[in-house]
């Protein structure tokens, strides 16, 4: 059961294997495209810009879209997930996969704030660190057993809009995208092998989803 | 809503915890791997690890240390103490550490910063602040307290923001092991002035201290040691007290 990890030099792969590893899934790290061919799925995983994902050139990309349309699972993560969009304007000449419409953009930090006490849990600081909620907006085999209200794992600045793929949403000054399926394409903005049992029990669902 | 985290430090000295009073007195307090198990268990959002006394010939144990404690833990873990060059940043990465905190070798070349933030991304690069009062002001210190670095903490957290950094770990010398609160004067005017999230470390001695340094503070994350190492307060206590005053935690 062989499921691909991709590398594009900006993801912290160690952590993501070790979660894997504790959910009973063995994760190959593919060296060119064509190892992809072997995947039974893939996992795009990622910290950083948007712009990293240039690293994948349109072979990786062909290579990805393929096993996509044979029907194997895509999960992506934290920037992984925001390049299953069609762009984002953190990179705005780097075209994502488009497998879901929309566009990622940048949170909206509250203005530096005044002097008063009253006003400091009001303010949004970006980017967004810490562990936050998550508010499930519909079923999913992505969050079988992960209750409304689970608090994850995030660090990023950038988000996804909410769509109809939107299966949770987490507020942070304002909603966003915090878990999205489409079919056997998944994605996830925060860090599941950071976000304790939770985090595994995501990371379950999909390896399940791979069957 | 955003919750306020609580982040338990390991002071790691040749692979054993110790903690001490004011970066003196080291007292052990276990095994680095035990403790954040326990922690794990317990509820603790994030974990650090700080080689305190961290020299060349070491480094190699510091990285058995990452290894352990990263084997079984699902949480953000940040290593600091002895983070000197990219080097040393990629052989914590490389062990297992999500985050590295730079503090001395920031001080010395602030390009370090902006080097492991593009490397890295910001999310992955804290820059710790240890400051002491100083008149009106805060004066920044580096070598673990030892030397002034002529820099006022303010100042200095706003252009580590600027250079790339994700975090401001932000340590009162003052208060370091005192168990007589955060300096949240400290950690209000520095939490004022940038826009990346401050964790406060230093002076936790009771569940108050936090609801304190997360209020009148405005900490984003608190950092203690002693507190959780002895078995005085359990993270899970803590939380608890924390949600019944209003304060957004992970339980």
């Amino acid at each position: 059961m062989p499921i691909a990890l991709i590398d594009y030099g900006a993801g912290n792969l160690t952590s993501v294997r070790k979660a894997f590893a504790a959910v009973g899934a063995d994760l190959f790290v593919p060296t060119t495209p064509a190892e992809v061919e072997d995947a039974t799925a893939v996992v795009v995983p990622g910290v950083g810009h948007f712009g990293a994902t240039r690293a994948l050139g349109a072979d990786w990309v062909s290579a990805i879209l393929a096993r996509v349309g044979e029907g194997r699972p895509l999960l992506g993560i934290c920037l992984g997930m925001q390049w299953l969009f069609e762009g984002s304007e953190e990179a705005p000449d780097c075209a994502g996969l488009g497998l879901l419409a929309g566009q990622c953009y940048r949170l909206h930090p509250s203005a530096p704030s005044g002097q008063g006490p009253s006003d400091a849990a009001e303010r949004i600081k970006i980017p967004h660190v810490g562990w936050n909620a998550i508010e499930l907006r519909r079923d999913a085999s992505i969050v079988e057993g992960v209750p409304s209200g689970a608090q994850v794992y995030f660090t990023h600045s950038f988000v996804a809009p909410v769509t109809g793929d939107t299966v949770a949403v987490t507020d942070h000054g304002e909603p966003f995208a915090a878990i999205v399926q489409r079919g056997h394409v998944a994605g996830v903005q925060f860090h599941p092998e950071k976000s304790g049992e939770v985090g595994l029990t995501i990371l379950r669902n999909f390896v399940e989803l791979v069957g | 809503m955003l919750s306020k985290r609580i982040i338990a430090c390991l002071d790691v000295r040749d692979g054993q915890v110790v903690k001490g009073v004011n970066f003196e007195q080291l007292r052990s307090a276990g095994d680095p791997a035990a403790l954040a198990a326990r922690y794990n268990v317990e509820g603790v959002d994030e974990l650090v690890i700080l080689d305190i006394t961290a020299t060349l010939e070491r480094r190699r144990a510091l990285a058995d240390t990452i290894r352990a404690v990263a084997r079984e833990l699902f949480i953000p873990l940040a290593v600091g103490g002895g983070i000197r060059t990219e080097a040393d940043a990629e052989a914590a990465v490389a062990a297992g550490a999500d985050k590295v905190s730079l503090n001395t070798a920031a001080l010395a070349d602030p390009s370090l910063i902006t080097t492991l933030a593009r490397r890295y991304g910001s999310q992955a690069v804290l820059v710790a602040v240890d400051a002491k009062r100083d008149g009106d002001g805060f004066a920044v210190y580096a070598r673990s307290g030892q030397t002034t670095a002529n820099r006022d903490a303010v100042e200095w957290a706003r252009e580590a923001e600027d250079r790339g950094a994700g975090e401001i770990l932000l340590t009162s010398i003052d208060r370091d092991g005192t168990k007589v609160g955060f300096d949240c004067v400290l950690t209000a005017a520095v939490s004022r002035a940038v826009s990346i999230p401050v964790i406060a470390s230093g002076g936790a001695g009771t569940l108050d201290h936090f609801v304190d340094v997360f209020t009148d503070g405005r900490a984003d994350a608190a950092l203690a040691a002693s507190i959780f190492h002895y078995a005085e307060t359990s993270v899970r206590h803590l939380k608890d007290y924390l949600h019944q005053r209003g304060i957004p935690v992970r339980r």
